[in-house]
């Protein structure tokens, strides 16, 4: 099963863990077959927000929503249970400094 | 009574007995909650027709089990192929794969474990782990839990389709947590069951000192777990439950009053239960691996040991509670040492104490601090102190026979300041 690991970071911690220190723990999940796509965000000052109503197009500055922590990256990983997930979830590195949120993916219904 | 009227009669007891264990290995033969539990109520439905007619048979609940599994199946079935759902498929080849693990003694009962803490995983809502916890492994019915915690039974309800819906869709595992999970898990199981307890047994709002039953539910609960799962911490939990509940009859006066437990009348206390209590303390406490379940358990012992409130051994409290701060450094600990502290060296070195912890702001809000600061500063005289604290006890409390303590109390007070 997938689940898609969220890591959230206050402002001034983004850069608080190396980011050779994200990269090895992502590629050690991808050698055990744990990993399908990782990859971290500008923060949010380059965020774009998009919107459709009635047909028209309206873009704006910033994030849909202003919180204290901001997604700041994300791993998409296969796992047995959310028990495993969790444990991944767990040793994600930035995990010890902000938080990372664990959401199972849902299969589309054709 | 006819031989039909006995039959439905066994069916009714089996039922007592055996659904949880029957609705335990349903859930990991069928792999989900709702259709476990309508796979069981279709299993007892089948018993009603035909243990009339075929006679009990030898093992009631591996028939039922047997039974419950394979409507489970064919509804499963039925569903694949009435709605082409492609994902039935894999789900119907694993429970047949599992087809004699059901017969198997030992995994029957891992299955109640694996129940216990697949209710009380840390995932879901901590409300929800309460009320699926009651709801399917003690099989109280929603209305009965939404009466006990005094919400609405559509809450409840909701509470408990939500949080079987994010098993199912999170895909939290039916399992028993490996060795390096199990001590942060098996906390949170004692957690829910000590929350339950309590709120049987000190209920946090209302009108009702005690819901009897809730506290009965917990402590049948603590002793399942002590069953299947004899740690240290899970027999403190049930023999802390125990002592507390031995007490029960003489915490409320005839008119449902609070009774302290200086003033409680100790012929009342239950001697049999405080017997069981008091030797699983000392189980726990010879493992040498205990917590703190366990040595508020040994502090409850102290008190229910002593013969007359006088009789109490408080420099053996004192020192538990000290032991007690060590592992759980919480205000409220601190607090309660505070108490014992009074007790053993006079209410000067205790208020001492307790305005220390105020004065840090920690339990500003506590109740218990306030109406405990009160009585020290009652005992010494300090009359206008002990009235702005009983005063602000009373503002914090929410519980109608507390209330009416702590009135008394402050009515009782002699008029004028402090000496």
């Amino acid at each position: 099963m997938k689940y898609l690991c969220l890591v959230y970071l206050e402002q001034d911690k983004l850069h608080a863990v190396p980011d050779r220190e994200c990269m090895a723990y992502g590629d050690g999940l991808r050698q055990n077959g744990g990993l399908l796509a990782a990859e971290a965000l500008q923060p949010i000052d380059t965020a774009t927000t998009v919107r459709v109503r009635n047909g028209r197009l309206s873009v704006t500055d910033g994030p849909f929503a202003e919180t204290k922590e901001q997604l700041a990256g994300f791993y998409l990983v296969e796992a047995r249970d959310l028990n495993e997930a969790i444990q991944t979830a767990a040793k994600i590195p930035p995990a010890r400094e902000g938080c990372v949120e664990v959401r199972p993916v849902r299969q589309l219904s054709p | 009574m006819t031989a039909t009227d006995s039959v439905i009669d066994t069916v009714n007891t089996v039922y007592q007995a055996e659904s949880r264990r029957v609705l335990a290995t349903l859930i990991r033969l069928l792999g989900d909650f709702d259709r476990a539990e309508e796979a069981m109520h279709d299993a007892f439905r089948a018993a009603l027709e035909q243990w009339p007619r075929e006679g009990v048979p030898t093992n009631p609940r591996a028939w039922l089990v047997s039974t419950g599994r394979f409507k489970g199946i064919d509804g499963l079935r039925r569903n694949a192929r009435f709605e082409a759902l492609d994902d039935a498929r894999p789900q119907v080849d694993v429970a047949v794969h599992d087809a004699h693990a059901w017969a198997d003694e030992e995994s029957v009962e891992d299955d109640r474990l694996r129940l216990v803490f697949t209710c009380c995983h840390p995932a879901l809502a901590a409300d929800a782990q309460v009320a699926l916890t009651l709801r399917e492994v003690c099989g109280l019915t929603t209305e009965a839990i939404a009466h006990a915690f005094l919400a609405p039974a559509p809450t409840l309800a909701q509470r408990i389709v939500r949080a079987k819906a994010k098993i199912r869709d999170a895909k939290i595992p039916y399992q028993v947590p490996s060795q390096s999970e199990l001590p942060e898990r098996l906390d949170n199981v004692l957690r829910v069951i000590y929350l339950v307890f309590n709120e049987g047994y000190s209920a946090s709002s209302g009108a009702s000192l005690t819901r009897h039953d809730l506290s009965a539910e917990a402590i049948r609960l603590g002793r399942l777990l002590v069953e299947l799962l004899p740690e240290p911490e899970a027999i403190g939990l049930l023999a802390l439950m125990l002592l507390h509940e031995s007490r029960r009859r003489a915490r409320v006066s005839a008119d449902g009053e609070v009774v302290l437990l200086e003033d409680q009348d100790r012929s009342l206390w239950d001697r049999t239960i405080i017997g069981e209590g008091s030797r699983l303390v000392q189980r726990a406490l010879a493992t040498q691996r205990f917590g703190p379940y366990a040595i508020q358990a040994a502090i409850a012992a102290v008190h229910t040991d002593a013969a007359t409130a006088a009789d109490t051994d408080w420099n053996e409290i004192v020192g538990l509670y000290g032991i007690l701060w060590r592992i759980d450094p919480s205000p409220v600990v601190e607090l309660n040492r505070a108490v014992a502290v009074a007790m053993r060296d006079g209410p000067t070195a205790g208020l001492a104490l307790i305005d220390a912890i105020l004065e840090r702001g920690d339990l500003r809000d506590y109740r218990f601090a306030h109406a405990a600061r009160a009585d020290m500063c009652r005992r010494l005289e300090r009359v206008a102190d002990a009235r702005a604290s009983y005063e602000r006890a009373l503002k914090l409390t929410r519980q109608e026979p507390e209330r009416r303590f702590l009135e008394r109390r402050l009515a009782a007070l002699p008029s004028g300041g402090n000496r």
